[in-house]
């Protein structure tokens, strides 16, 4: 029997024509590419070839500004690079730990004051870092956490945390009941069913909250600034800011040295693209 | 507060009755609460009541706090007109989100739909400068709004017409936190789509076109039946997009710091500078406990609102 109606929905499809629809699309491809596509130009031109010739191809490409930057000990460019590695590294490694063995007490055991406990950290999806950045840096000074990578780590870890064990807390959720009914038969005690049978199953989880950290955490440029004097633990943003600060009239090298500095965000897009946006949506649905 | 989802009673850990058990059980979920607990306490509740004590003193950061002067520094900031210009700005940030910025968000979800050859292709590439940071984003559209149109690109761009003339579009009072706002909607439209892409992903086909069989046409379907469905993603959204333009702030530092004559001041720059520049201490405290409670308040207004029953609930 023929089928009498398209199993297609509703996607506009119905009074904008196709051609309309990737024409409005491809429009806003351009206007998404063209902040980037500008910058990539600018750095691959000599100084004189910005001045004199700003929009046109960069043909032959110069590479002078990106050796530069890559070679010079002066611009730091790989210090910074390692600082933000070192950063990132030991706040993923961090939040992923802390708040799977939270986010497994949430979802999988009863305590009292519970609720209250979990209440504490909802708390903190309202006190985002933007705003708490004042209070923190009172409390990093009392600390003496002040110049040190360790003070930048634990408050981009601490303000992960609510996050992140709500995302989590939603995943432990869904595994059924039957694993647990049959891990305990079994004799296994709590920790052994988080160990051994929970976080291996929470792996897209884990991973989704991985590359999201990661992001947050490479990309933060609030927490150094206010932390970090010493220009010897920049971190890349910081130091991208401070490099447009100091080069600022020439507007090539800065594009390579931003250009380079987006270089590694947009390569581990490429491959974590799938994890980051499942993080995303599984976070604001539960957030 | 968010209401604790309930989590159903097959789900839950059996209690062993031995005492032993229980025990055990009990040193799992102090030792396993611990880490997150100290963390949290330390670096974000601490933090809070540490600002509530400073606000009521005027401390220059250095030495202890002495000279106290109670809610001095909550009145002076309230007669500001300058904290006043960012609270407007906030709001103004606010509104142009919520009126351009996720309406074009939605457009483009619906637009990109469901089964668009090259849907993935354009998710990708929308999402893209929400991934990028805000440092290198600031730089971009700083080079981008360069008054010379010899450097600045978008100057280049409107030249072409005839009649128009380059503008100084961060310089200009009038013209700066629009020009702000651009930026911001390029980095964050990706991010409001991706959330209407699964939203509408979420929707089951079969609605919609029970709708159509009805006789609704295409418009009628998309406001009667697509928007009432997506109510809770757009909720999500809307609540985001605000808490986020409260709190602007590296994007608008990097780009203006504020200026010109504060035409861009938001409430996270004003608080940065007086904390951090002026080194007021006490008064930057008070200013970050404005900002909290502008956002407590707004999360409670949101929380009392969605417990409203949704549409979706049902699905």
């Amino acid at each position: 029997m023929r089928v009498l109606h398209s199993r297609r929905v509703w996607n506009a499809g119905k009074f904008v024509p196709r051609f309309l629809q990737y024409f409005i699309l491809s429009l806003v491809v351009v206007i998404v590419f063209v902040p980037v596509v500008i910058l990539v130009f600018g750095a691959l031109k000599t100084r004189g070839e910005f001045m004199t010739r700003p929009y046109a191809l960069p043909i032959p490409p110069r590479w002078e500004n990106i050796t530069g930057i890559l070679t010079k000990t002066s611009y730091s460019f790989w210090p910074m690079l390692g600082n933000s590695l070192i950063v990132m590294l030991i706040v993923t490694l961090a939040v992923v730990l802390v708040c799977s063995l939270a986010a497994f007490v949430f979802a999988r055991m009863e305590f009292r004051f519970k609720g209250w406990f979990f209440n504490l950290f909802t708390l903190g999806l309202m006190f985002p870092i933007n705003v708490a950045i004042l209070p923190v840096y009172f409390v990093l000074r009392q600390m003496h956490l002040i110049d040190s990578l360790w003070g930048v780590i634990v408050v981009q870890t601490a303000f992960q945390l609510s996050g992140n064990i709500m995302i989590l807390r939603g995943f432990f959720a869904s595994i059924p009941a039957e694993l647990q009914d049959a891990a305990y038969i079994d004799g296994c005690t709590a920790f052994d069913f988080f160990w051994r049978i929970l976080l291996p199953l929470a792996r897209p989880a884990l991973s989704a909250v991985a590359a999201l950290t990661m992001i947050v955490s490479w990309n933060d440029l609030l927490v150094p600034l206010v932390v970090l004097n010493k220009d010897t633990l920049w971190t890349l943003p910081l130091g991208t800011m401070q490099f447009q600060g100091q080069y600022g009239t020439d507007l090539s090298l800065v594009s390579a040295f931003v250009a380079l500095s987006a270089l590694p965000t947009l390569v581990f897009y490429l491959f974590a693209e799938r994890q980051i946006v499942s993080g995303l949506t599984a976070g604001a649905v539960k957030g | 507060m968010q209401q604790l989802p309930a989590i159903p009673d097959a789900l839950k850990l059996k209690q062993g009755s031995g005492a032993p058990r229980r025990f055990q059980d009990n040193l799992t979920i102090a030792l396993f609460l611990l880490p997150a607990i100290i963390l949290f306490l330390l670096f974000v509740v601490y933090p809070i009541f540490s600002s509530i004590y400073y606000s009521l003193f005027n401390w220059k950061g250095f030495g202890p706090a002495v000279d106290f002067v109670g809610l001095e520094n909550f009145k002076n900031i309230l007669s500001d007109k300058i904290f006043l210009i960012a609270l407007r700005n906030g709001l103004l940030i606010i509104v142009f989100s919520l009126v351009i910025q996720l309406p074009l968000s939605l457009m483009l979800a619906v637009l990109v739909g469901r089964d668009l050859p090259g849907r993935v292709f354009f998710r990708s590439v929308f999402f893209m400068p929400y991934v990028l940071s805000e440092v290198i984003t600031a730089i971009m559209w700083l080079f981008l709004y360069n008054p010379d149109p010899d450097r600045g690109f978008i100057n280049a761009l409107i030249m072409v017409l005839p009649g128009v003339k380059a503008q100084a579009w961060l310089g200009n009072t009038d013209l700066v936190l629009m020009a702000v706002f651009v930026a911001l909607t390029w980095k964050y439209f990706g991010f409001h789509m991706l959330l209407y892409m699964t939203g509408l992903q979420n929707i089951p086909t079969e609605i919609e076109e029970a709708g159509r069989m009805d006789g609704a046409n295409a418009f009628q379907n998309f406001f009667y039946i697509t928007l009432p469905l997506l109510s809770s993603t757009i909720r999500t959204s809307v609540y985001l997009s605000v808490l986020g333009s409260v709190q602007q702030f590296i994007l608008v530092w990097i780009m203006t710091k504020g200026g010109p004559v504060n035409a861009s001041e938001t409430l996270a720059t004003y608080m940065y500078r007086f904390g951090f520049v002026r080194f007021q201490l006490g008064y930057g405290s008070a200013v970050a406990i404005y900002m909290f409670l502008i956002c407590l308040t707004f999360s409670l207004i949101y929380q009392r609102l969605t417990r409203q029953p949704d549409y979706l609930s049902g699905l």
